[in-house]
């Protein structure tokens, strides 16, 4: 099982995080977004190659107004 | 009236506005871009959150609304209980909006939002290790505000009163002692509730303002923008111009010699 922005979700083991921006909508080129799995940030340039592990915690994060 | 450009410097970069922006609590994106019009503000917060995946939520809109308006942004580290969460979070920042700016901020209660000191210290040394370039949301305390600055922190973000609270300068004093404790820029951060607020910051010396649900909330944000502008003008011209010291009684202000006399001490007037 892996959590999607703390949410159980269909992700599966090996889909790339680029994928998993897709799940929720979002295009590769999409502005304003930083993904982090089990807190480390994953860089815009590895979007395509790294893979999400079983039992990973993704965050995808975008602006927000505030502060 | 003014000789040379009198620009606020963070970081070695020059700011063209003392009155710096949060973007929080805007009841609309087109209220947002009106106010920042009118506050003439470069520099604006913004937050991260979770991508909310249904359509037309997806936080893009706003991204635009800030690259039409020109303003540099100032991630936020807003809601971080933690400096493990706080260096995170700006570490997504940086990655998402392309800066190494962070706004720090690391809250220790959540009735009034005050920052945890132990916490904040140990992010705001982190952060500055890596690079980033950290503005940090403080108490007023200037014992606080000069262990951030010796860290490394290129401004010092003292609260006026809890976030949100319209409460003002809760303690003019101890806001007046950060001025002095410290050689990086001061900017005034929470508690603003009106122009007068604002003002009263520059007159103690800050450096800067923000604000946000002072304008945010107002019942005319874009007035309220334009007068929050104004006041930190106002400000800023009096504390340079430098003010009269207090006393407890009058001094007139129209010479005394001279004065007629109408009649001898003491007469009535018949």
């Amino acid at each position: 099982m892996i959590l999607l922005n703390g949410e159980r979700s269909e992700v599966r083991a090996g889909e790339t995080v680029a994928q998993v921006l897709g799940r929720l909508g979002l295009e590769r080129d999409a502005r304003g977004v930083a993904v982090a799995i089990d807190g480390e940030v994953v860089p815009r340039a590895g979007w395509d190659t790294r893979v999400v592990g079983e039992g990973a915690r993704v965050e995808v994060l975008t602006a927000m107004q505030g502060g | 009236m003014e000789s040379a450009p009198d620009t606020l410097e963070i970081a070695g970069r020059s700011i063209g506005s003392r009155l710096l922006l949060g973007t929080g609590g805007f009841p609309s994106l087109e209220l947002l871009a009106d106010a920042i019009a009118a506050s003439a503000s470069q520099v604006v917060t913004v937050a991260l959150r979770r991508v909310d995946p249904s359509p037309g939520r997806r936080g893009g809109a706003l991204i635009d609304v800030l690259a039409e308006a020109g303003v540099e942004l100032l991630p936020n580290t807003a809601g971080c209980h933690t400096a493990r969460d706080a260096v995170i979070t700006a570490r997504m920042a940086r990655e998402a909006f392309e800066t190494d700016w962070v706004k720090l901020e690391v809250i220790g209660d959540e009735d009034t939002l005050l920052p945890d000191a132990p916490e904040l210290l140990a992010a705001a040394e982190q952060l500055i290790d890596e690079g980033f370039v950290v503005l940090a949301y403080t108490t007023d305390d200037p014992v606080l505000a000069r262990r951030l600055a010796d860290l490394g922190c290129a401004a010092v973000m003292p609260l006026g009163s809890p976030i949100g609270s319209g409460m003002g300068i809760r303690n003019p004093y101890n806001i007046a002692l950060i001025r002095e404790a410290v050689d990086v820029p001061v900017v005034l951060d929470a508690g603003i509730g009106t122009a007068s607020d604002a003002a009263l910051a520059m007159e103690l010396g800050c450096d800067a303002v923000m604000a946000a649900s002072a304008i945010a909330r107002a019942q005319d944000p874009v007035a309220m923008a334009r007068a929050m502008r104004a006041a930190v003008q106002a400000g800023r011209l009096a504390r340079g111009a430098g003010r009269i010291p207090r006393r407890d009684y009058a001094t007139p202000s129209t010479p005394d010699a001279g004065r007629a006399e109408f009649a001898p001490r003491g007469a009535h007037v018949g």
